[in-house]
């Protein structure tokens, strides 16, 4: 009998190495989270590690993209809403265990990167007198379609009756961290982001910010839930962000936490 | 550095060039050497995803394998699992985007082949695998080549159709692309322009070893 030919020993190697790959992916719980938490359920996570030695694995995106993402079939085991809406309709579609936990309320911040002629306020005075006088060319909130907080930033902007002069000089991130992101890289100069985003040291290096008054937009009811098919690692997780140790974080990052529920 | 991220990938882009090396081959053999009716039509189908806009073939995959579409019932009753979100579908959605990667050169590498070559080899009484084997192959192995490395390079930088019908799942879905788009969200810019640099590298690599194939390709056949 002839020797193997070496080719058909490389190929034989790599399928090797590749099937084991093909038979499915990961065991640890997967946690869709909205990108507002995008620095302080991280510092969660890093705690809920250490105290527990369970691993979950976090995905930030805007809510709406994971409500649609879930509705079509994707593993997310935990679903961390930046509002109640779209927790509300998975519950109403029967696809989660109950209708879930209020574990935050979030806020609205203005954010100028350093060097921007905006200056900050929470009554966006500032922002008044850089439009009138042309120096906004470019001003970032969340896509208002899906991301919550982009849509509380129409409100908001609405409410101060900015919304329609700033129109030529809106761009969208795909959530509120991208629209952080471009902000606070100085590509924008300004914009409306979660006040979560703005208190971390990341971001808060990178420019000034202020609370937006609470009463300018319908409240960032955030809701959490298990979905059906939750593990016992995720059920873990669920609880342990409803613990004070969990709080006192968000608390840090300018949460509110719910009185009720 | 996301080094899930990077070996998610080359899985992907590993698989994908398996799956479609007998694809490739079996389809650049009909296309080179058949002329029937409607070719055009079918090389136009298979150069379809190089002007597509990826995000346009990605909606379609997430309606089609979708968790109510039947397609995606079928694979969930024979494999007890969702096809969206998983890496299964990314690799579906791969080798259905890479299609004109792979075949194209595959199919002008045999086109270069004469057919009085083959038609000697079958006077010798060759059967059409020892035909394939010792005279289609070697003569063709730099368009292989070059088609193989296209297609690897190709699927470790596709961004768009695994955005839509992915989900960022780490070690499913979360590939290397999707992986720098996440990290510049996260205000990481240190992994995102690593992870750039390495896939700089790789595609320099790839597309230096693919120009190499093909300038060997085009030596011979002006020497033939």
């Amino acid at each position: 009998m002839s020797p193997i030919p070496p080719l058909h020993r490389l190929v034989a190697l790599v399928l090797a190495w590749l099937l084991p790959f093909a038979a499915g992916h990961t065991q640890t719980p997967t946690v869709a989270a909205a990108s507002d938490l995008q620095f302080a359920l991280q510092e969660v996570q890093a705690l809920f590690v250490r105290d527990t030695g369970q691993q979950v694995q976090l995905v930030f995106g805007s809510s709406g993209n994971f409500y649609r993402q879930i509705v079509e079939g994707a593993p997310f085991e935990l679903f961390l809403s930046a509002d109640e809406s779209f927790v509300n309709r998975l519950a109403e579609q029967g696809l989660t265990r109950d209708s879930g936990t209020v574990y935050a309320i979030g806020r609205l911040a203005l954010f100028a990167p350093q060097g921007s002629p905006l200056q900050v306020d929470t009554e966006l005075h500032g922002l008044r007198i850089a439009l009138q006088r042309g120096e906004i060319r470019r001003f970032a909130i969340a896509s208002p379609e899906h991301a919550p907080y982009g849509a509380r930033a129409e409100e908001a902007l609405r409410h101060a009756g900015l919304w329609e002069s700033l129109q030529d000089a809106l761009v969208l991130g795909e959530n509120v961290s991208q629209a952080a992101q471009f902000a606070a890289s100085g590509n924008a100069q300004g914009g409306i982001i979660a006040w979560s985003l703005a208190q971390a040291p990341t971001v808060s290096a990178l420019g000034t910010s202020a609370l937006l008054p609470e009463q300018w937009h319908s409240p960032l009811r955030q809701r959490m839930v298990l979905m059906k098919t939750a593990s016992p690692g995720s059920e873990a997780f669920y609880a342990y962000l409803q613990q004070p140790t969990a709080q006192a974080i968000m608390a840090r990052f300018g949460f509110a936490l719910p009185t009720e529920d | 550095m996301d080094w899930t991220a990077l070996l998610l990938s080359l899985e992907l882009s590993l698989w994908t060039m398996v799956i479609l090396l007998p694809i490739g081959i079996w389809s650049g053999r009909r296309l080179a050497w058949t002329s029937v009716r409607g070719k055009s039509l079918l090389e136009a189908l298979v150069a379809l995803p190089l002007v597509l806009p990826p995000t346009v073939l990605g909606f379609y995959l997430l309606v089609a394998m979708g968790a109510n579409s039947p397609f995606g019932r079928a694979w969930d009753a024979l494999f007890g699992q969702q096809l969206t979100f998983s890496f299964a579908g990314l690799l579906i959605a791969s080798v259905i985007f890479n299609l004109p990667f792979t075949i194209q050169p595959m199919q002008r590498a045999f086109e270069a082949i004469a057919p009085e070559v083959r038609e000697a080899g079958r006077c010798c009484g060759m059967s059409p695998w020892q035909i394939l084997l010792r005279i289609e192959l070697p003569l063709a192995w730099p368009g292989i080549l070059s088609a193989l490395v296209l297609t690897f390079a190709h699927t470790l930088g596709e961004f768009g159709v695994v955005l839509m019908v992915g989900g960022s799942i780490p070690g499913e879905t979360r590939t290397i692309a999707i992986s720098i788009y996440d990290r510049v969200q996260a205000f990481d810019n240190q992994a995102a322009g690593v992870m750039s640099a390495v896939l700089l590298g790789i595609s320099l690599a790839a597309i230096s070893l693919s120009y190499l194939a093909t300038a060997r390709l085009q030596k011979r056949q002006s020497h033939a």
